[in-house]
C-alpha cells in the first residue's frame, strides 16, 4: 500500500479563538458609536462635556460646599458667597409639613399618613394578597377614618381641628388623595355614560366631560369656590376646604373618564357578547368582565392622571388653601430669614418633593406597563 | 307562518325587564334628576344672589372699570370700561399663548429628536431635561423663574447685557487649534483603518492621528482657560452694543420703528413670501413630473432677504432699530417686556416643550424601522432621512397630541394669576369679579372663551384627522 501522506490537507484541530477587534466591541465600540459617530457627533460630545464641566462645579458648590447647614436665623445665609440655606428648610420643616395644625394633635396627621402609605403600598404592590380588601379599605374605610381623625369628633373624644388650620404637605396629600379616591369611580361612571346606547345619558356625560376638559383648572376652582355656595341654600354653605375638593374631583373625573373610555374601547366586542350569552346582567357584565380588563389596560394612563393631579394640587392656593407650595411661599417671605438665597432654596426643596413623587409614579407606571404587556409580547 | 312563529317564541317579559322599557325609564330618570338638580341650583343661586345684592345682569359691562393694567395691546386707561378690560385680558392671553406655542414647538421638536439621537450627550441631555421638567408642577416653575431668578436681577444700571462675541488672538487661536487638531485626529484615525498594510497611508495616518491627539490635548486646556477667562481677556466678552438687556424691570429689546416709506419694505417682504411659496409649489410639481429638484431653499432665502433689502435701500432706510440706552437710573427707548411676561413665557415654554418632546419621540418611534432603513439604503443621510421620510409620516401621529399640548399651554397661561401678568383670568376673573361681584356672569364668560378656543381647535383637528386618515386596507 502507498504510505505517502495524502496531498489533501485536513485540519483536525480547530484554530485558536481570536479576541474580537478592539474597535468592534466593549467600551471602545460604545464610545465610537455613541460619542464619536462623526464630526458632528464628536462636536456635540465635546460641547456636552464642556457643559457638564461648566455646570457641575457651581452647582455642587451652591448646593453642598457653600451651603449653610445649621444656623438659628438668616444671618449666616445672608453672608456674601453663601450657597443654599438648608437650615431654613430644617427650621421650617414643621411648618411645611403641618402648617398651622395644632402641634399637640400632629400625631393624628402622622397616623393618617402612615395608614395611607400602608394602604397605597398594599394596592400598588404587584401580586399582593387580597387586593379587593385593600381597595375596600382605601376607597371606603380610609376616607371616613381620616376625616374623623383629622377633623376630630366629640364622640371619639378627639378635640376638633377646624379646616382653616390645615395646611402644608399633608394638605397637598389630602387634596391629591381625595381626587384619586373620587375620580376613579366618577370617571368610570362618566365613561360608561358616554359609551351608553341611551342618547340622554350619553348627552349629559359628553356635555360634562367636554365642558370640564375645555376650561382651565383654575376656572373650575374659582367656580367651585364662588358658585358652589350660591347653588345651595344659604345655611348649607360648604366648608372652605370642601369647595376646592369638589372642584378637584369634578376636574379629575372628567379626565379619568376619557382614559377609562379608551380602555373600554380596547376590549373586543366578543367579551361583552360572551358575557351576555352567559346571561349576565348589564352591571354584572361590567363589573365582572369588562371593567377589570379595561382598567388593567389603562393603568399607565390612570397613573398619568394621578401625576397630573398631584402637580395640579398646587393650584388650590388660588382660592386661599395653604397647600405645601403656599407654605413655602409664606416661609420664604419671613423677614427673619430674608436673604438672596432663601427663595431659590425653598423652591429647590419643593421641586425635589414634587419630583420624587411624580417621577416615582411614572417609573411605577412604566414597570406595570412592562409587566402587563408581557402576555401580549410575541 | 313566520308571524305566528315569532309570536310563539317571544317570551312573556314583565314590563320592568323589557330592555326597551328599561332604557326609556333610565333616560327619563336621568333627565329628571339632572334637570331638577340644575333647577334647584339655579333657583338657589337666584335667591342667594338677591339676598346678598349680587348683580344678575351684564350692566357692569359698560361701566367704568377704574383700575390700571400694566400691559395693554389696545388703548386702555383707568376710565375705560369693564368690557375693554375684558378685551385687554383676552388679547394678553392670546399673545402669551401665541408666543409660547412658537417657542415650545421649536424647543420641543429639537428635544424630541435629540432624545432619539445616537449621540450620548444629546440623548442624555434631552432625557434629563424631560424627566426633570415634566415632573415638577408648572406653578412651582413659574414662581421659581419669577421670584428666584428674575426678581433678584440687578437694577437697570447693572443690567445683564447680551454677550457680543469678540475674539482675541492667542486665546481664540488655542481654542480653534484644539478643535481643529481634534477633528484631524478623528479623521486620521478613521482613515488609518481603511488602508492596506504596508502602503504609505498606513504609515502616515497613525502618525497624523497621534500628532493630532497630542496637539488637541495640549491646546484644549488653553482653549478652555480662554473660554472661562477673565471678562475682557477671554474669547467671549460681555457687554457691547447688542441692545439686549435683562434686569429686574424686565427684558429690553431694540424696537423697530417704521418711518415713512416702510410700507414699501413690508410690501416687498409680502411679495417675497408669496413668490417663494409659488416657487416652492412649482418646484414640487416639477419634481413630481420630471424628478428634477430645484434649489428651493437657496432661491427662497435670496427672495426673502433680497427683495426687502432692495426696497429698504431704494426708499432710503426707513426702518430703524431704536436701541434702549441707559440714562440715569433707567433705560430710555427700546421695547420693554415686563418680567411677568418673561417669566410666564419662559415657564410655559420650558414646561410644555418637555411634553411636546415626548409626543415627538412617540411619533418618530411609531414610524416603522424599515422606512429609515430603506431611506439609508437609497443613499439618504441621517438628516434628509429624518426630514423627508420619517418626520412627514410621524406628523400624522404627532399632530393630534400636539394640538392638545397647544391647548394645555393656552389653558395653563391662566396660572399667570399667581405672578400678576394681566391675562384673562387675572384681569377678568380676578379684578373685575372682585370689583363687580358678578361672579356667575364673569365665570361664565371666562369659561366660554376657553371653551370656544378648545372646541374650535378640536373641531379643526377632527377635520384634519379625517382628511389625512390612513388608507385602511
Amino acid at each position: 500500500m502507498d504510505q505517502r501522506p495524502s496531498p489533501v490537507f485536513l485540519r483536525t484541530t480547530s484554530s485558536p479563538v481570536l479576541p474580537p477587534p478592539v474597535f468592534a466591541g466593549g467600551p471602545v465600540k460604545w464610545v465610537r458609536e455613541n460619542m464619536l459617530a462623526g464630526p458632528g457627533s464628536a462636536l456635540f460630545t465635546v460641547a456636552g462635556l464642556l457643559f457638564i464641566l461648566w455646570v457641575t462645579p457651581g452647582l455642587v458648590r451652591y448646593l453642598l460646599i457653600d451651603a449653610v447647614w445649621s444656623s438659628p436665623d438668616g444671618a449666616a445665609c445672608r453672608a456674601p458667597g453663601a450657597g443654599a440655606c438648608w437650615s431654613f428648610i430644617a427650621r421650617k420643616l414643621d411648618f411645611f409639613l403641618y402648617a398651622s395644625y395644632p402641634r399637640e394633635m400632629v400625631w393624628r396627621v402622622n397616623l393618617c399618613m402612615a395608614m395611607g402609605g400602608v394602604l397605597a403600598v398594599w394596592l400598588l404592590w404587584p401580586g399582593a394578597a387580597r387586593k379587593g380588601l385593600g381597595a375596600l379599605l382605601f376607597f371606603i374605610a380610609y376616607p371616613v377614618a381620616s376625616l374623623l381623625l383629622l377633623h376630630g369628633s366629640d364622640a371619639l373624644g378627639l378635640p376638633k381641628a377646624p379646616t382653616d388650620l390645615w395646611g402644608g404637605m399633608f394638605l397637598s396629600m389630602i387634596v391629591a388623595t381625595v381626587g384619586i379616591v373620587f375620580s376613579l369611580p366618577g370617571g368610570v361612571l362618566l365613561a360608561l355614560g358616554r359609551r351608553s346606547r341611551l342618547p340622554v345619558v350619553r348627552f349629559f356625560a359628553t356635555l360634562f366631560i367636554e365642558f370640564v376638559r375645555g376650561v382651565p383648572f383654575i376656572t373650575v376652582l374659582f367656580m367651585a369656590n364662588t358658585m358652589l355656595p350660591l347653588f345651595v341654600p344659604a345655611n348649607w354653605s360648604p366648608d372652605r376646604l370642601v369647595r376646592p375638593l369638589v372642584g378637584v374631583t369634578l376636574f379629575a373625573s372628567a379626565y379619568m373618564a376619557e382614559i377609562v373610555r379608551a380602555g373600554l374601547q380596547a376590549i373586543p366586542k366578543g367579551q361583552s357578547e360572551g358575557a351576555m350569552a352567559l346571561g349576565l346582567s348589564h352591571w354584572g357584565m361590567m363589573r365582572l368582565i369588562i371593567l377589570p380588563q379595561a382598567l388593567t389596560v389603562v393603568i399607565p394612563g390612570i397613573v398619568g392622571i394621578f401625576i397630573g393631579l398631584f402637580k395640579d394640587t398646587t393650584l388650590v392656593a388660588v382660592v386661599g388653601i395653604p397647600d405645601f407650595l403656599r407654605t413655602v411661599e409664606t416661609a420664604r417671605l419671613d423677614p427673619a430669614w430674608a436673604g438672596p438665597t432663601i427663595s431659590a432654596t425653598g423652591y429647590i426643596f419643593a421641586g425635589l418633593f414634587y419630583w420624587v413623587f411624580c417621577f416615582g409614579m411614572s417609573r411605577y407606571s412604566l414597570m406595570m406597563e412592562r409587566r402587563l404587556s408581557a402576555g401580549r409580547k410575541r | 307562518m313566520s308571524e305566528r312563529g315569532r309570536e310563539a317564541v317571544r317570551p312573556q317579559v314583565p314590563l320592568l325587564h323589557d330592555p326597551r322599557f328599561r332604557g326609556l325609564l333610565t333616560q327619563a330618570v336621568t333627565a329628571v334628576v339632572v334637570l331638577s338638580l340644575l333647577w334647584v341650583a339655579v333657583d338657589n343661586a337666584a335667591t342667594n344672589m338677591r339676598a346678598r345684592g349680587i348683580p344678575t345682569n351684564f350692566d357692569f359691562w359698560n361701566r367704568v372699570a377704574g383700575f390700571d393694567i400694566n400691559q395693554t395691546l389696545i388703548p386702555y386707561s383707568a376710565v375705560s370700561t369693564y368690557g375693554q378690560a375684558f378685551q385687554v385680558g383676552l388679547l394678553n392671553t392670546l399673545l402669551v399663548a401665541g408666543v409660547g406655542i412658537v417657542f415650545a414647538t421649536l424647543l420641543g421638536f429639537t428635544l424630541g429628536v435629540m432624545r432619539l439621537s445616537s449621540n450620548w450627550a444629546a440623548r442624555s441631555f434631552a432625557t434629563v431635561y424631560v424627566e426633570t421638567l415634566r415632573n415638577v408642577p408648572l406653578l412651582l416653575q413659574l414662581l421659581f423663574w419669577y421670584n428666584a431668578i428674575l426678581s433678584p436681577l440687578p437694577a437697570p444700571r447693572a443690567s445683564l447685557a447680551m454677550p457680543s462675541v469678540t475674539l482675541t488672538w492667542p486665546d481664540a487661536a488655542s481654542f480653534g487649534l484644539a478643535l481643529g487638531a481634534g477633528a484631524l485626529a478623528i479623521f486620521a484615525t478613521r482613515f488609518a483603518r481603511g488602508q492596506t498594510p504596508g502602503s504609505a497611508g498606513a504609515l502616515l495616518a497613525p502618525i497624523a492621528s497621534a500628532l493630532g491627539w497630542i496637539v488637541a490635548l495640549i491646546a484644549l486646556p488653553f482653549g478652555a482657560a480662554a473660554f472661562w477667562g477673565e471678562p475682557g481677556g477671554g474669547v467671549l466678552h460681555w457687554g457691547g452694543p447688542a441692545g439686549l438687556y435683562l434686569n429686574n424691570r424686565g427684558l429690553l429689546l431694540p424696537n423697530p420703528s417704521f418711518g415713512p416709506g416702510s410700507g414699501w419694505v413690508l410690501a416687498a417682504l409680502a411679495l417675497a413670501v408669496a413668490a417663494s411659496v409659488l416657487y416652492t409649489l412649482q418646484a414640487r410639481r416639477r419634481q413630481a413630473a420630471t424628478g428634477a429638484q430645484s434649489p428651493v431653499g437657496l432661491v427662497s432665502l435670496a427672495l426673502l432677504i433680497g427683495l426687502p433689502l432692495i426696497a429698504f435701500m431704494a426708499t432710503g432706510a426707513p426702518v430703524t432699530l431704536d436701541y434702549p440706552v441707559l440714562r440715569g437710573f433707567n433705560f430710555q427707548g427700546g421695547l420693554r417686556v415686563n418680567p411677568e411676561f418673561v417669566a410666564l413665557v419662559l415657564g410655559l415654554v420650558l414646561y410644555t416643550a418637555s411634553f411636546i418632546a415626548e409626543e415627538v419621540r412617540a411619533g418618530v418611534q411609531s414610524v416603522a424601522k424599515g422606512q429609515s432603513e430603506a431611506a439609508h439604503a437609497l443613499g439618504l443621510r441621517a438628516s434628509p432621512t429624518l426630514r423627508l421620510v420619517v418626520l412627514p409620516q410621524a406628523m400624522r401621529v404627532i399632530l393630534p397630541p400636539l394640538t392638545s399640548q397647544y391647548l394645555n399651554l393656552t389653558k395653563n397661561s391662566s396660572l399667570a394669576v399667581f405672578i400678576g401678568y394681566p391675562e384673562l383670568v387675572q384681569v377678568f376673573m380676578g379684578t373685575v369679579l372682585n370689583q363687580t361681584g358678578a361672579a356667575v356672569q364673569v365665570i361664565a364668560v371666562t369659561m366660554a372663551v376657553y371653551l370656544t378656543i378648545s372646541l374650535a381647535t378640536s373641531g379643526l383637528m377632527a377635520l384634519y384627522a379625517r382628511r389625512t386618515a390612513w388608507a385602511e386596507r
